[in-house]
């Protein structure tokens, strides 16, 4: 599904090398998790795959099943299926969420030949998934992630991520800022997406969201590298001894 | 005070070509206005006034051609039940207008009106020249003198549908002066419409006296055009408990200067003037208000929006005056730009003057760009980018529309904006 090789990459505006040679593949219907301390580079890893500007890869690629992600526009990388559930959701006064759920949904069917959704149809939908994840109809009519609380941010990112349906969902940080309650509900939205053909890369410090959403495979992230891959055992062991062992024993 | 000899100069060039009307009911206010126009001449650059914006093209003899536009699309205000009023590079067109009656009020056309109105006698002229204190606005008294139609409108009750003014342009080189004199009576209601290039040049006045707990709704688009240019002025006097609420659109249009003049007189009175503008390469929109509080636990809102690219020019002088005594006055002023590049402008002056102690007055003034965070974020989400930029600049704009209190008037603003961003994509 995911794959990536060799990547690097540096800031476009200084001269600093962030990925220093990232390989890592995610088969569909698999969760990875990766994990690893700060400064390590898994949210420039997040940050790249989706397309954001400021960004110089200087090697490697990426791919999304056939399609090279480096070589197309965020918004074509969307509609081919890649999510990112931002860190920081962004707030957008003045647009209603509901209208850029709307917006969003019927770009990436366009883009990819399909049927515009009808705005009867759409609202059912939407209505039903918001449910799911106690959103109410108050928030879907405010402007985007503006008032929001953490979690609130949070489940309206997991909202998206229902309503356009990807094939491929990166989590950046989704348990940052969230008590135990709100992380359980976030983590039942991802787990009720997970299915055979949708594969996801779930980035987190910690392993108590990996209690909830369940990997199969676990990575450690270090200065711009993989430098461990194993099972749901490796989240237990940083939980329990920290990041220093590993880093000792890979160094 | 007198205006120097260039100024008379120019003052009589402009006004040896038009015709001062000698008889009827506004004979003595129209020759008064000449007389009060020529002790203050017409506007030139120099004059602190006119700083941000070249007064040239809207004070020189001859209108300066305006090729005609065809823009392609509905009159703006069409789905809407309205009484229309049509004019035709500054000419009533009774054919294309509709015949003007409506229950709870009068409206009678001033090329038309030969009767002794006593009504429109005391407000015609009467705000304008009231608006010339502490700033003058020769352009309005030129108006008064010289204006060659309008309409008159005396509200009696709640207008059943609003009047739409319609302002075609079809003669490249039409110099247009219309007046129009609005009343409204204790606890009348009225919506007034306003659409159209108007005429390659077009010099307009709206007097709104707003009596006691009435309310008056104006909702105008200035479009789309690019050659056109206007100077207009929307004087309004408010009285106790009353509501006075203007929305402008401006699209195009190479010379835009819009003055607002509203004098709060009456308690718990509230003012809300607000404008969206859009402009792309030669164009220059001026909005200048003077809002003077001068009774008690009155509100004022200035909303206005400016969305420039290509090197556009957008211009803001607000100002809020509270005199001594207009206490628990609750001021608001924001202007801000959105600017698309690196080749637009900005220009602002937002000014408070408060003489009294128990006031809540606020202003903002800001320019900026598309926020790239917020563009990213909808890209990611699959929004096109040009999409997703359009998106943004209506939510930029958003505060400005809503001030219009009809959702269905508002929607018929949106779909314009959206249709011209469409057309002006980088």
């Amino acid at each position: 599904m995911l794959n990536i090789r060799n990547l690097h990459v540096k800031l476009e505006e200084e001269d600093k090398q962030i990925l220093k040679g990232v390989d890592l593949s995610v088969e569909a219907g698999k969760v990875h998790a990766i994990m690893g301390p700060n400064g390590s580079g898994k949210s420039t890893l997040s940050y790249v795959l989706s397309g954001k500007d400021g960004y110089e890869v200087t090697d490697g690629t990426a791919h999304l099943g056939d399609i090279d992600l480096l070589d197309i526009e965020p918004e074509e990388r969307a509609a081919a299926g890649l999510f990112l559930a931002f860190q920081y959701p962004v707030e957008i006064p003045g647009v209603g969420n509901m209208t850029f759920l709307r917006t969003a949904v019927n770009a990436q069917r366009k883009a990819r030949g399909e049927d515009e959704m009808s705005a009867a149809e759409f609202l059912k939908v939407v209505r039903a998934r918001a449910r799911e994840l106690k959103i109410d109809a108050d928030m879907l009519k405010r402007p985007v992630n503006v008032g929001f609380s953490g979690g609130e941010k949070k489940r309206n990112e997991i909202l998206q991520m229902a309503m356009l349906e990807p094939k491929m969902c990166i989590l950046d940080e989704t348990d940052s800022g969230l008590d135990v309650d709100a992380m359980k509900l976030v983590a039942e939205g991802v787990n009720a997406l997970r299915n055979e053909g949708r594969g996801f890369l779930v980035i987190t410090h910690y392993q108590r969201l990996l209690d909830h959403i369940k990997p199969d495979v676990v990575h450690i992230m270090a200065d711009g590298r993989i430098v461990k891959t194993g099972g749901p055992e490796l989240a237990l062991e940083v939980e329990n001894n920290g990041y220093a062992d590993i880093l000792a024993e890979v160094a | 005070m007198s205006a120097t000899a260039e100024k008379q100069n120019a003052t009589e060039a402009r006004i040896a070509g038009l015709n001062l009307q000698t008889d009827g009911w506004s004979a003595s206010t129209r020759s008064d206005a000449v007389a009060r126009l020529r002790a203050m001449g017409l506007p030139e650059r120099r004059d602190e006034y006119w700083k941000f914006t070249r007064p040239d093209a809207l004070t020189q003899a001859d209108a300066p051609q305006a090729a005609l536009f065809d823009a392609g699309e509905a009159a703006l205000f069409e789905g809407t039940d309205t009484l229309s009023v049509v004019f035709d590079d500054g000419v009533f067109n009774a054919d294309a207008s509709d015949p003007l009656a409506m229950d709870h009020l009068s409206i009678e056309r001033l090329a038309g009106a030969g009767a002794d109105i006593h009504w429109a006698k005391g407000v015609y002229g009467v705000l304008e020249a009231r608006g010339q204190t502490p700033v003058p606005r020769p352009l309005a008294t030129l108006n008064t003198a010289f204006a060659t139609d309008g309409v008159l409108i005396h509200v009696t009750g709640k207008a059943p549908k609003p009047i739409s003014l319609v302002y075609n342009h079809s003669d490249e080189a039409s110099d247009a002066i219309l007046h129009h004199v609005i009343k409204l009576d204790a606890g009348a209601e009225l919506t007034v419409l306003e659409n159209g290039p108007a005429a390659a040049r077009f010099n307009k006045v709206m007097e709104v006296d707003i009596a006691d707990t009435a309310t008056f709704h104006h909702v105008r688009a200035q479009g789309r055009d690019h050659e056109r240019r206007a100077a207009t002025h929307l004087f309004a006097r408010l009285g106790t408990e009353s509501t006075f609420k203007s929305f402008t659109l401006t699209v195009n249009g190479r010379l835009t200067r819009n003055e607002c003049v509203i004098e709060l007189t009456g308690d718990d009175a509230i003012a809300h003037v607000a404008g969206a503008c859009v402009g792309d390469g030669d164009f220059h929109h001026d909005d200048t208000v003077f809002i003077t509080h001068d009774a008690e636990r009155c509100e004022s809102r200035q909303v206005f929006k400016k969305v420039l690219r290509n090197g556009a020019v957008g211009v803001f002088q607000g100002k809020i005056l509270v005199k001594a005594g207009a206490q628990k006055t609750d001021g608001y002023q924001i202007s801000q730009s959105l600017l698309l590049d690196g080749d637009s402008e900005f220009l602002a002056k937002p000014e408070l003057e408060i003489y009294a102690d128990d006031v809540v007055c606020s202003h903002g003034s800001t320019s900026g760009a598309i926020d790239e965070e917020a563009l990213f974020y909808l890209r990611s989400r699959g929004v096109p980018e040009a999409l997703a930029t359009d998106l943004l600049t209506l939510a930029f704009l958003a505060e400005a529309v809503e001030e219009i209190e009809d959702e269905g008037l508002r929607d018929v603003i949106v779909d314009r904006l959206e249709g011209w961003l469409e057309r002006h994509r980088g």
